[in-house]
C-alpha cells in the first residue's frame, strides 16, 4: 500500500515561508521533513510525519513550478498560473534572489563562466551551503549579469526595475556585477578578513564615482565598467611623488594640522612619504586591467597593513586620510584637484570601510 | 441570421520558444467558429506578439452561438513544413447571450494544449449583437439564465419557481472511434473537449427550451455530469430547477423604492448570516401590504424587463429531446396557460403573458387543462417498475427512515423481507395518489408534476414546511453501445425509470415532493451504477399555484403554521399508519406535533432551524471487496451487494452521529463507486444538534456471547465511548436548552416515549456510564459485540480524530452555529491515489486503508491551513474512485474560511434573523400540483394540540432583528435608496418580535467596528493588487463570499479539459503532472471569469477528475471538468470603493448595476 499521488491545489497558492526557505537552501524533501519536525511544527496542529512529508512535497512542486517565473520575476506579476498576493510575490522575489554572504564571497570577482559553476561543489563544501542552493545563488549572479550587461542608464536601477528586488539587494547584485565584471581579486588570503558587505560598500563607491555612468549618468550606457578617460588622468596625480617639493609641502601641511591630534603622530610623520607614495601609485597604475584588477589587494598592502602595523585606530586614519586629501587642495602647484577629489573621495572611504580586524 | 459574433484578437505574451535556432517564434491565430475560420496575420519573430487584428465577423444562428464554443487557435507560421499548433482557446459565448450579464469577453486566456499544458497567453475581445427572434419554431433558448447555485441567486428574487427539468444527449466517444488508431493524441483529445463543448452547449439550450416552454426564464441548481461510458459512448446529462427571476436590480426606474424589496442587500448582514440572509430576502417580496392578489404591474421591474424571448415563446418542439413528457403534452394545453392563472400572485412577465395566451383557445381559464393527463398512466407503482424492467436490474431503494428501522436487523435478507410490506404499502399510497392526481391535478404542468423534484438544496423561510427524510434509489446498469445518438432513449428510460422509484419513496413518506435532489454514476467497464437521492418534503401549499384543490384546504395543520424554527422536523407521514417503524416524540420545541428521533436529509440546514452547538463533518466509509466477473454476472454481483453496504454505510453514519451527541444530518450524499474488484462506499454529512429533536442516545455496548469477550473488554470499550461522547458534547459545545418540565409538558400515551425522555434526562446529567441496559435495546442503541469485526468496527468508529482546535467542517452551504465570517477565504482541490499493493486483502484491512486515506486528508487539510485558524472547512466535497484495479482515488473540493472566533458565542445565541414567514409566503408561488398524500391524517395530530406552553415554544429561539447589521447596510451605498422601505419593515418586525433583540443589538453594533476595519484592510489590499495586470478572481464551491455582495451574475462557467502527457518523469512523475494541470484549471477558469468582467466564482465544482496513468509506457493522462458561476461581488463594507470598482471595473460589465 503507497500513496501513488498526492495533490493539493488552493486558488490563492499555498506557500509556508519556512519551507521556502528550506527550499531554496537546498535541502531534500526529506531532510527538510525532519527540520520542520524539530521545529515543532507538529504539534501546532497535531499533524503527523505522514502529513508533514505530504505537505513538504506539496510544497516543493509548487516552488519548482514557480521557479521558472522567478527566473524573470516581472512574469510573476502577470502570469495567471497562479495567484499570488502581491505581498508574497515580492517575498518569494526577494528571498529567491538573497544570498548567503559566505557563498558570495566566494565568487566574487571570479568570472561567471563555466569554469567557475564546476568549481561550486568545493565552493559548498567550504562554505557548508549546499550544492544546490549554490548553483541556484550563482545562476542568479549570471543571470541579472547577463541581463544588465546589455542595459543602458544606472545599474542599481536596472537591477531593481528587472527583478523587482528591493534597494538594498539591488545594490549587492550591483556590486557583485560590478566586480565580476572588473575581475576584482577578492580571494587572496590578504583579503579573506573582508567581508563580502566591505566589498559591497566599496563597489557602491567606485559605481558611483569612477564609473562612466558617475559624470554622464544615463547617455553612456556602461554603469560597470570604470571610466577610462578618468583613469588617464589619474596618471596626473605623480607629481605628487615625483615632485619632491611637492611631497615636502604635502607633508608638512598634513603633519601641521595633525600635530598634537592624534597618538601615533610620530609614526605617521615617519611613513607619510611611503604611504603617499603607495596610494599615488595604485592610482597611476589604474590604466592597467591587471592593476585594476589588484586595487584591493594594493590598498590592503600599501596601505592598511603599514597602518595597523603602527597600530593606528581607525579614528586615526579618518583623521589623517582627511588632512591628506584636504591639503592637497592648498597645494598651490597642484592643478589636479578634480581628478584628486574624485580618487582620493573614493579610495578614503573605502579605506575607512576596510580598515578593520 | 438572428446574431454576429464579433471578434478581435489583440495581442499575445509569454509564447513558447517555437524556432530553436532564433529563440523566437513567428505566431499567427486562426478564430474558428461553426465552419468558418479567419487568420491573422503572422507577427514574426516575437514571444508577445501584437496582432490587433481586424474585427472577425460571423453570421451564425442563435442556436449555433448556444453550441458552439469560439475556437480560438494559436499556431506557429513554417515557411516549408505544415505550421505548428502553440495551443488552444475554447471561448464558451454563452454568457453573451443573455441580456443582464456580460456584454463583451475581453481579457487574456491561457493558450491551452492539451499536451503541453499552459503556452503563453492571449488576448482576445469578443462581443455578441443579438437580433430579436420572432420565429416561433427556433430551436434555441437564448436568454435563459443558468445558476449552478442551489439556492435562489443573490441578486435575484424567485416570482415562480416550476420545477424539475431534465435533458440528456449522448455521442459516441472520440476517443473510441476508428479514426482514433491514425490520429494523434492531441487531435484526439481536442476533439473529444470539442465535442463535448458542442454537447453541453446543446443540452443547455434543451433545457433553455424547456424552461422557455415551463415559462420559467432561468435555471438554478444547474447540474451537468458527464458519462465517460468507454465503448458504448459519452453521455452528457443535467438538470435543474425552472424558475422565472426577477433582477433585484437598483435600476433607475422611478418606482424603484415601491418596488424594492426593503431587504435588497443580501449580504449586507453577512457578517449575521451571510448565507442565510444572503437568500432570502430574495424570495421576499415589497412590503407586507402589497400581498393578496394585487396590482400586477406594481410588481413589474422596470429596469428588469422579462427576457426578450421568453414570453412569445409557444411550445412547439421539434427537437429531437429524449424526454418523453413534454412532448406527449397536446399541443393545445399549452404550458403557457398554466401561466396565466388569475394571478394570486405578480409574476412580472404574466401581463406579457396573459396577452400572448389569449390567443390561444381554451387557454383562459385556468382549470381547462385538468382531468386529462396523459402521463398519470406511466407513472406506475414502483413494484411494477421492478418487476417490469427488462434490463438486468436489481433496485436497491432505500428511504432512510427504513434504514434506521431496520438497524436492529442483521442480514441483508431480512432488510429484503422488510420491503415486502412497505411494497404493498407504497403500492397502496402511490395508487391513491395517483387516483387524486388523476382526478383533479392538470395535465399542463407535466414535468413538474411528473417529478415534483427540486435541486435547490436551500429555501426560503416558512417555504419547507415539513421534511420526511432521505430518498434514494440506485440502479445496475449494464452498458451497450448507443446505437442511435439521435434517440438517447435507453439513458432517458433507465433515469425515468429512478426518478418514478424516489417519488414513490417520497409518497410513502407522507410527502409530495424531493428537495436536494441530485443524480450521479458510477462507471466500471460495461457496468454502471445510477443513483438518485434527494429529501422527501412537504412544500407549503400557500406558495402554490391557487386551484390546487386537493393540497391545503382539507389540512388543518397548514391553517395554523407550525413554528419555523422547527416546523419542518415535524413529520409528514401519517402517524398511525407509518411506512415504516420510528420512534416519535412531541417536538421538543412546540410539543404540538410528532418529531422523529433521528433526521436525516440532504438539503442545507434551513436558516430558521434551532439548532445547539455546532456542526461538523460525518463521514461513512465503506470497502467491499467483490470477485472479477464479466456481463451479467458483474452486474448481479454489485447489485447483490448494494443492499449490504448502503445498510453499513447508515450504521456507520448513525453511530457516528451518536457519537458526536447529535440528531439530525444535513447535506447526506452517498456515493458508491464501482471497481473491477471492489466497491466503495462513502457518506458525508454534517451533523447537527436540533433542539427540536429528542436528545440522541448514547452507545450501549452489550456482548452477545458472553464467553468470547471478556467482560472487562467490553466495559473498557464502553467506557471509551462514553468518554468520546462527552468530549465531543464539550467540542461542538452541544448544550441543548434543558426543557424544564419535560414529564409533564405534553400528554405522552405510549410509555415507549416516557422512557426515552427519562433517558435523556440521565445523559444531560451526565451520568453516560450508568446508562441503564434494562431501558430496552432499541432505545439505548445497543451494539452488540458478537465476533472480532464488531470489536474493530468499534474501534474504527473511534479512529476518527476530531479536528485540531480552531477549526471546524462540514459539507453544507452553512456552518450550523457559525455565521460571522470574516474575508478569509481559501478554496482548493486535493487529489489522492492510493495503490494496493497487498493483493489478498479483506474487507476489514480495506476498510481500515479507505478510512485512514479519508482521516488522513483531513489531517493534511487542517495542517496545511493552520495559519487562517479560527477556520472553517465548508462544502467539504469528496469523491472517490476506482481507476484501476489496485487504486483507490479520492478527489476533494473545499473552501477554509476564517471567521471571528469572538463573537461565536454571541452568534449562536442569536438566531439568524426571521424574515417573518407570513412575507415569504406571499411572494413566492410555484405552480406546482404537490399532492399532500398525507394531509388527511395531519388532522388527527392537529387536534391533538391543546394548550401547549407557548413559553417553551419561543425561549430558544433569540431575537431576530439585528440593528448592527442594520447600520452595517445603510452605510452601503445602494442601501440608501433603500432606507425609507427599511424603516417601515424594520417597524413591522419589531412588533412582531420579542424583547431580547435589544440587548443583541448592542452587542453586535459593538462588533461592527472592528470587522469593518478588518475587511478594508483586506480590501484595501486586494485593490493594490487589482493595480497589477491580473484581476484577483476568488473561488468558492458556496453560494456566497463573506463580506461581500454579488451585484452581478455573468453566467454559467462550465468548463472540460483534457490533459495527456508522453513524458511523465520529467514533469515530475503523476503528482507533479496532476498539480500543474488543476492549477491549469485554475488559471483557465480565472482568466475566463477575469475576461467576462468578475470578480469571483461561486458554487464552483469539480464535477470529474478522471485520471490514468501507465507509468511503464512514462504516460498519464487526465480529464477535469469544473463549473460554477462568474459573478461580480462587492465588499458590502466599503462604499466608495465599490462604486469605483463598478465604474473601472473591467468591461462595462457593471455600469448597468451601478447605475444609481
Amino acid at each position: 500500500m503507497s500513496v501513488e499521488l498526492d495533490v493539493f491545489v488552493g486558488n490563492t497558492t499555498i506557500m509556508d515561508e519556512e519551507v521556502y526557505q528550506l527550499w531554496l537552501d537546498g535541502y531534500t524533501v526529506n531532510d527538510a521533513v525532519k527540520v520542520r519536525m524539530e521545529g515543532g511544527v507538529m504539534d501546532e496542529c497535531e499533524a503527523s510525519k505522514d502529513v508533514l512529508l505530504s505537505d513538504t512535497m506539496d510544497q516543493y512542486r509548487t516552488f519548482q513550478m514557480c521557479e521558472r517565473l522567478l527566473h524573470s520575476p516581472a512574469k510573476l506579476a502577470n502570469q495567471l498560473l497562479f495567484q499570488i498576493p502581491p505581498h508574497r510575490q515580492i517575498m518569494l522575489i526577494e528571498r529567491y534572489y538573497a544570498f548567503d554572504d559566505t557563498f558570495v564571497r566566494e565568487v566574487l570577482g571570479k568570472k561567471l563562466s563555466k569554469g567557475t559553476k564546476k568549481d561550486l561543489d568545493d565552493i559548498s563544501a567550504k562554505t557548508s551551503v549546499t550544492l544546490k542552493s549554490c548553483r541556484r545563488q550563482f545562476d542568479n549572479f549570471k543571470r541579472v549579469f547577463k541581463v544588465v550587461e546589455e542595459l543602458k542608464g544606472p545599474l542599481v536601477e536596472n537591477i531593481r526595475q528587472h527583478f523587482l528586488l528591493s534597494d538594498k539587494l539591488a545594490r549587492d547584485y550591483a556590486a557583485i556585477v560590478f566586480f565580476a565584471n572588473n575581475r576584482f581579486e577578492t580571494g587572496k588570503r590578504k583579503l579573506q578578513y573582508l567581508s563580502f558587505q566591505d566589498f559591497a560598500f566599496c563597489a557602491g563607491q567606485l559605481i558611483s564615482n569612477w564609473t562612466v555612468g558617475a559624470v554622464d549618468n544615463m547617455v553612456e550606457d556602461m554603469d560597470v565598467d570604470l571610466d577610462k578617460e578618468f583613469l588617464q588622468e589619474l596618471k596626473e596625480l605623480k607629481i605628487l611623488i615625483t615632485d619632491k617639493d611637492l611631497l615636502d609641502q604635502h607633508k608638512s601641511l598634513v603633519c601641521t594640522a595633525l600635530r598634537g591630534k592624534t597618538k601615533v603622530f610620530i609614526e605617521m610623520e615617519g611613513s607619510f612619504k611611503n604611504l603617499s607614495r603607495g596610494l599615488i601609485n595604485i592610482a597611476a597604475k589604474l590604466t592597467n586591467t591587471k592593476d585594476v584588477r589588484d586595487f584591493f589587494i594594493d590598498l590592503v598592502e600599501k596601505f592598511i597593513e603599514p597602518c595597523r602595523s603602527d597600530r593606528w585606530s581607525a579614528a586615526d586614519m579618518k583623521l589623517y586620510l582627511t588632512h591628506y586629501t584636504n591639503s592637497a587642495h592648498i597645494l598651490d602647484t597642484f592643478k589636479h584637484q578634480v581628478v584628486w577629489d574624485r580618487y582620493m573621495g573614493v579610495v578614503k572611504s573605502c579605506i575607512f570601510k576596510m580598515y578593520h580586524d | 441570421m438572428p446574431g454576429k459574433l464579433k471578434a478581435k484578437i489583440v495581442a499575445g505574451r509569454h509564447l513558447p520558444v517555437m524556432d530553436r535556432a532564433s529563440d523566437l517564434t513567428d505566431a499567427f491565430v486562426e478564430v474558428k467558429f461553426g465552419n468558418t475560420t479567419f487568420k491573422t496575420d503572422v507577427c514574426p519573430k516575437s514571444l508577445n506578439p501584437q496582432w490587433n487584428s481586424e474585427w472577425f465577423k460571423f453570421e451564425v444562428d442563435d442556436e449555433d452561438l448556444q453550441d458552439e464554443p469560439l475556437q480560438i487557435t494559436v499556431l506557429d507560421h513554417d515557411t516549408y513544413s505544415a505550421n505548428d499548433a502553440i495551443g488552444k482557446v475554447y471561448i464558451d459565448i454563452d454568457p453573451l447571450l443573455y441580456s443582464e450579464a456580460a456584454s463583451v469577453i475581453s481579457g487574456w486566456f491561457p493558450i491551452y494544449d492539451t499536451i503541453h499544458g499552459i503556452r503563453g497567453e492571449i488576448n482576445v475581445i469578443v462581443k455578441v449583437e443579438l437580433f430579436n427572434d420572432l420565429n416561433r419554431f427556433r430551436q434555441s433558448s437564448c436568454g435563459v439564465k443558468f445558476f449552478c447555485t442551489t439556492c435562489i441567486p443573490q441578486c435575484y428574487r424567485a416570482t415562480l419557481v416550476h420545477g424539475f427539468v431534465e435533458e440528456l444527449v449522448v455521442n459516441e466517444d472520440p476517443e473510441y472511434q476508428w479514426i482514433d488508431r491514425i490520429r494523434t493524441p492531441r487531435a484526439s483529445n481536442e476533439a473529444r473537449q470539442r465535442l463535448i463543448s458542442l454537447m453541453s452547449g446543446e443540452l443547455q439550450r434543451k433545457i433553455g427550451l424547456k424552461v422557455l416552454e415551463m415559462g420559467g426564464n432561468a435555471v438554478v441548481g444547474y447540474l451537468q455530469c458527464f458519462d465517460l461510458e468507454g465503448e458504448s459512448g459519452l453521455v452528457v446529462r443535467a438538470i435543474g430547477t425552472a424558475c422565472t427571476l426577477d433582477k433585484l436590480s437598483s435600476g433607475s426606474a422611478p418606482n424603484t423604492n415601491t418596488h424594492m424589496h426593503p431587504n435588497t442587500a443580501p449580504a449586507s448582514n453577512a457578517c449575521n448570516s451571510p448565507s442565510k440572509d444572503g437568500k432570502e430576502p430574495v424570495f421576499v417580496e415589497d412590503l407586507p401590504s402589497s400581498s393578496g392578489p394585487p396590482t400586477p404591474f406594481r410588481a413589474l421591474p422596470t429596469s428588469s424587463s422579462p427576457p426578450p424571448f421568453s414570453p412569445s415563446k409557444p411550445c412547439s418542439r421539434q427537437s429531437s429531446s429524449s424526454d418523453t413528457d413534454l412532448s406527449l403534452t397536446p399541443k393545445t394545453e399549452e404550458p403557457h396557460s398554466v401561466r396565466c392563472r388569475p394571478g394570486i400572485f405578480l409574476c412580472p412577465s404574466s401581463p406579457i403573458l396573459s396577452t400572448d395566451t389569449l390567443s390561444l383557445p381554451g387557454s383562459g381559464s385556468v382549470g381547462c387543462g385538468r382531468g386529462s393527463n396523459p402521463r398519470a398512466t406511466t407513472s406506475a407503482p414502483l413494484s411494477s417498475i421492478q418487476s417490469d424492467s427488462a434490463l438486468l436490474r436489481k433496485s436497491v431503494s432505500f428511504t432512510e427512515d427504513l434504514l434506521l428501522a431496520a438497524s436492529g436487523m442483521g442480514s441483508g435478507g431480512s432488510a429484503g423481507k422488510e420491503a415486502g410490506p412497505l411494497r404493498t404499502l407504497l403500492r397502496q399510497q402511490t395508487q391513491t395518489a395517483l387516483e387524486q392526481r388523476g382526478a383533479s391535478s392538470s395535465g399542463l404542468l407535466l414535468n413538474a408534476r411528473e417529478f415534483p423534484f427540486f435541486t435547490l438544496t436551500s429555501f426560503p423561510p416558512g417555504f419547507l414546511l415539513h421534511v420526511g427524510g432521505v430518498v434514494s434509489a440506485r440502479s445496475v446498469k449494464l452498458l451497450d453501445r448507443i446505437h442511435n445518438p439521435d434517440e438517447p432513449e435507453t439513458r432517458d428510460a433507465w433515469w425515468e425509470e429512478i426518478r418514478q422509484e424516489i417519488k414513490s419513496h417520497a409518497r410513502a413518506l407522507g410527502c409530495h415532493a424531493v428537495v436536494g435532489y441530485s443524480e450521479s454514476t458510477s462507471i466500471c467497464e460495461e457496468v454502471c451504477i445510477l443513483s438518485a437521492s434527494g429529501t422527501a418534503a412537504i412544500l407549503n401549499p400557500r406558495y402554490m399555484r391557487e386551484g390546487c384543490l386537493d393540497i391545503g384546504c382539507t389540512d388543518h395543520r397548514f391553517e395554523e403554521p407550525s413554528p419555523p424554527n422547527c416546523g419542518f422536523c415535524h413529520i409528514p407521514y401519517d402517524e398511525l399508519n407509518m411506512p415504516f417503524p420510528a420512534q416519535l416524540t412531541y417536538c421538543y420545541h412546540c410539543r404540538r406535533q410528532k418529531v422523529p428521533d433521528v433526521l436525516f436529509t440532504t438539503i442545507d440546514l434551513p436558516s430558521e432551524a434551532a439548532v445547539a452547538g455546532k456542526g461538523c463533518l460525518i463521514q461513512a466509509r465503506l470497502c467491499r471487496l467483490k470477485k472479477k466477473a464479466q456481463g451479467e454476472a458483474n452486474a448481479t454481483a454489485i447489485s447483490n451487494l448494494l443492499p449490504f453496504m448502503e445498510y453499513e454505510l447508515h450504521t456507520q453514519l448513525m453511530n457516528k452521529l451518536k457519537l458526536r451527541s447529535m440528531n439530525a444530518l444535513f447535506g447526506l450524499h452517498i456515493q458508491i463507486s464501482v471497481g473491477e474488484n471492489m466497491l466503495l462506499g462513502l457518506a458525508s454529512a454534517t451533523g447537527v444538534y436540533l433542539t427540536a429533536l429528542p436528545a440522541p442516545g448514547g452507545i450501549q455496548i452489550a456482548g452477545k456471547t458472553p464467553g468470547d469477550l471478556s467482560s472487562e473488554h467490553i466495559s473498557s470499550i464502553q467506557k471509551r465511548i462514553n468518554d468520546t461522547i462527552a468530549v465531543n458534547k464539550e467540542l461542538y459545545q452541544i448544550n441543548p436548552p434543558e426543557l424544564a418540565e419535560e414529564g409533564v409538558g405534553s400528554p405522552i400515551p405510549e410509555p415507549r416515549h416516557r422512557s426515552r425522555l427519562f433517558r435523556s434526562h440521565s445523559e444531560s446529567s451526565d451520568e453516560l456510564s450508568e446508562l441503564d441496559l434494562s431501558h430496552g435495546k432499541k432505545d439505548a442503541f445497543v451494539l452488540e459485540i458478537d465476533d472480532t469485526d464488531a470489536v474493530e468496527d468499534i474501534h474504527s468508529l473511534l479512529i476518527d480524530a476530531p479536528p485540531p482546535t480552531g477549526f471546524y467542517s462540514c459539507n453544507t452551504e452553512n456552518m450550523p452555529g457559525i455565521s460571522n465570517w470574516t474575508s478569509g477565504v481559501q478554496m482548493f482541490t486535493s487529489v489522492r491515489v492510493l495503490r494496493l499493493s497487498n493483493a489478498n486483502l479483506t474487507n476489514q484491512g480495506l476498510n481500515k486503508i479507505f478510512t485512514d486515506l479519508c482521516e488522513n486528508l483531513l489531517k493534511s487539510f487542517y495542517f496545511k491551513l493552520r495559519s487562517m485558524i479560527p477556520c472553517c472547512l465548508c462544502h467539504l466535497n469528496f469523491t472517490v474512485a476506482v481507476p484501476e484495479e489496485e487504486l483507490i482515488q479520492v478527489t476533494v473540493t473545499a473552501v477554509a474560511m476564517t471567521y471571528d472566533k469572538e463573537q461565536t458565542q454571541e452568534k449562536t445565541a442569536e438566531k439568524p434573523v426571521n424574515k417573518g414567514s407570513l412575507e415569504a409566503e406571499e411572494q413566492l408561488q410555484f405552480p406546482l400540483e404537490l399532492c399532500a398524500d398525507s394531509s388527511s391524517s395531519n388532522i388527527q395530530t392537529a387536534s391533538k394540540i391543546s394548550g401547549v406552553g407557548e413559553s417553551t415554544n419561543m425561549s430558544p429561539r433569540a431575537a431576530s432583528v439585528d440593528y448592527g447589521s442594520f447600520a452595517d447596510r445603510c452605510s452601503t451605498w445602494l442601501e440608501l435608496l433603500r432606507l425609507k422601505a427599511h424603516t417601515i419593515r424594520r417597524g413591522s418586525v419589531k412588533t412582531s418580535r420579542r424583547t431580547q433583540s435589544l440587548a443583541h443589538s448592542v452587542s453586535s453594533l459593538e462588533r461592527c467596528s472592528p470587522l469593518q476595519e478588518g475587511r478594508s484592510r483586506s480590501l484595501r489590499s486586494s485593490r493594490s493588487f487589482g493595480g497589477s495586470s491580473v484581476t484577483v478572481v476568488k473561488m468558492t464551491p458556496l453560494s456566497f463570499l463573506p463580506g461581500t455582495r454579488i451585484i452581478k451574475y455573468l453566467g454559467i462557467i462550465n468548463m472540460f479539459f483534457i490533459r495527456e502527457t508522453t513524458s511523465l518523469r520529467e514533469e515530475g512523475g503523476v503528482s507533479g503532472f496532476l498539480h500543474s494541470f488543476i492549477a491549469e484549471v485554475f488559471a483557465m477558469v480565472r482568466a475566463h471569469v477575469a475576461a467576462l468582467g468578475g470578480n469571483a466564482v461561486v458554487s464552483y465544482s469539480m464535477k470529474e477528475c478522471v485520471f490514468m496513468e501507465n507509468p511503464n509506457k512514462n504516460q498519464a493522462q487526465c480529464l477535469i471538468n469544473v463549473s460554477g458561476d462568474a459573478v461580480i461581488c462587492i465588499s458590502e463594507t466599503d462604499q466608495e470603493s465599490s462604486a469605483s470598482t463598478a465604474n473601472t471595473g473591467q468591461t462595462g460589465g457593471s455600469e448597468t448595476d451601478g447605475a444609481t
